[in-house]
């Protein structure tokens, strides 16, 4: 039963993920990025995570994403921005790219680098792994400081666009 | 384990009935209500008080044509009626509608699923429906669906914000994200954490009038602006869609209002089910008071409502019912 739920969300994720970067209409390769979200989401909830699977929908597909389709559908993107010729030199780009992430994996694989960092971090996919209060009990202890640390930094970013958005009146008319 | 699958199946089956039918006589309540409150009569003609004028609707519906715009997306157009439609229903499967009972000599538990964060469930589930709206109006390729949705998605994710945090309270209260443990910790009348958390309660009101595109907050299908607003292009089952998926949501809400509020299903001499429906219909009966009452807001309004009333007011209910916690 757990075998098919992952055959099935895997499979859906990995399939609608190519499906991102094979459309041609920007605003349908969003929509498949949500599929793949929230099938992550499902991945999530067999490595009895719940807590985290819920904020994979909540944050990713129900919230970033919204915001990525409203960019592409304002922007209007048409599907002659990913025009043959603006693909030339981002091709052997992506070949050079694929090939260091593949050899990644591999050697992560094969010198047991996983096992390592499972050791670590003493990551153990059990207990209160991926529940509320293991999630909550670790950003407020171990990850206290990246946490605090990226919440300015979030803030920072947040007006930074309000400022960016605002008309000075020195600038009018330029936006 | 099959026992317990054809069981679970049992429970899907007669919840999501339970809740077309709802919807459907929702629609009727709501017209024949708001026909009174205007000096009205509503409808008559069809049945006894017009009792059947929903299945004359829906052999309407479903018979009438269906129109695909020449200019659409057609795959996005076909799909977007659908991803209102799911989401809208998905979330019952945690909401708790009564205590376990015994029925044909086994022991039934009336929720389809106690998940563990239950609330958040529902909390992320209910921000997918924004997609059905946003993408159902670009892909009509119609001014007025696209304006409609723009206003839709955005009013949705603003407050989304102040109904999250008008939770946070209760959820700081009962100690838990299940909704199961929620309703056991209102044990009685006295512990219903509307007593306990009544601007949480308000928050959660306004918000969820304005997630679900009721008056006053009904400006993605403000006729007088936009005709229909981001179904103005659908036809026949399409559109009914959109209008379940409305009323579906509509109902979610009050459910959930009921349970985090309210008791849940609990209360004296009624049996646990009948006291669920009567606290949901209240609920029901108040949004569609407040429909025959209130004006919309202009967008502005809401707007400006959204991000300097409700969320400091939020921020703040927060931050007090956690002191008082600690």
């Amino acid at each position: 039963m757990e075998m098919a739920v992952f055959l099935g969300a895997g499979f859906v994720a990995l399939v609608s993920a190519i499906l991102v970067f094979t459309q041609k209409n920007p605003v349908a390769s969003v929509v498949f990025l949500v599929v793949t979200l929230a099938a992550q989401a499902v991945l999530f909830l067999l490595l009895n995570a719940p807590f985290v699977a819920a904020l994979q929908i909540i944050v990713y597909a129900g919230a970033i994403m919204v915001l990525f389709l409203f960019v592409v559908m304002l922007l209007n993107l048409g599907r002659d921005e990913f025009g043959p010729e603006k693909r030339k030199f981002i091709r052997p780009l992506a070949v050079v790219f694929a090939l260091v992430l593949v050899l990644e994996v591999l050697a992560i694989f094969k010198t047991g680098l996983l096992d390592q960092a499972r050791l670590t971090y003493h990551l153990d996919f059990t207990g209160d792994f991926g529940t509320v209060a293991g999630v909550g009990l670790l950003l407020f202890t171990r990850y206290l400081y990246p946490f605090e640390i990226t919440s300015v930094l979030l803030l920072a970013a947040l007006l930074g666009t309000v400022i960016l958005a605002k008309k000075l009146p020195g600038r009018k008319g330029e936006l | 384990m099959l026992e317990q699958a054809i069981i679970a199946i049992i429970k899907v089956a007669v919840v999501l009935f339970a809740i077309l039918t709802a919807c459907a006589y929702i629609v009727w309540l709501e017209r024949k209500l708001v026909a009174r409150m205007q000096v009205r009569l509503g409808p008559t003609r069809v049945g006894p008080f017009g009792l059947l004028q929903p299945l004359a609707d829906a052999i309407k519906l479903f018979t009438k044509e269906e129109i695909i715009v020449e200019q659409a997306n057609k795959w996005l157009y076909l799909v977007a009626p659908l991803l209102a439609f799911i989401p809208a229903f998905i979330t019952f499967a945690v909401i708790p509608f009564g205590d376990t009972v015994t029925l044909f000599g086994r022991e039934v538990e009336l929720l389809i699923s106690d998940f563990n964060v239950g609330i958040l469930f529902i909390l992320g589930v209910t921000s997918l429906g924004v997609y059905g709206v946003v993408l159902a109006g670009w892909s009509s390729n119609s001014k007025y669906s696209l304006l409609g949705s723009l206003r839709s998605a955005a009013q949705m994710i603003s407050y989304e914000i102040s109904l999250g945090l008008s939770v946070i309270g209760v959820l700081l209260l009962a100690g838990s994200l299940s909704l199961v443990d929620i309703v056991k910790a209102q044990g009685s009348v006295s512990e219903w954490f509307i007593w306990k958390q009544p601007v949480g309660f308000f928050l959660y009101l306004i918000s969820a009038f304005a997630e679900t595109n009721r008056a006053p907050f009904d400006l993605p299908e403000a006729e007088t602006e936009l005709v229909a607003g981001y179904f103005t292009e659908y036809s026949s089952m399409k559109f009914a869609m959109f209008t379940i998926a409305e009323y579906a949501n509509m109902v979610t809400v009050a459910a959930l209002a009921t349970t985090l509020f309210l008791g849940g299903w609990q209360g004296p001499f009624l049996p646990p089910v009948v006291w669920f429906l009567v606290k949901v219909m209240f609920f029901i009966f108040l949004y569609i008071w407040v429909r025959a009452t209130l004006p919309r807001f202009r967008y502005d309004q809401l707007m400006r409502f959204g991000w300097l009333v409700l969320l400091p007011v939020g921020l703040v209910n927060v931050l007090v019912t956690a002191l008082a916690v600690l």
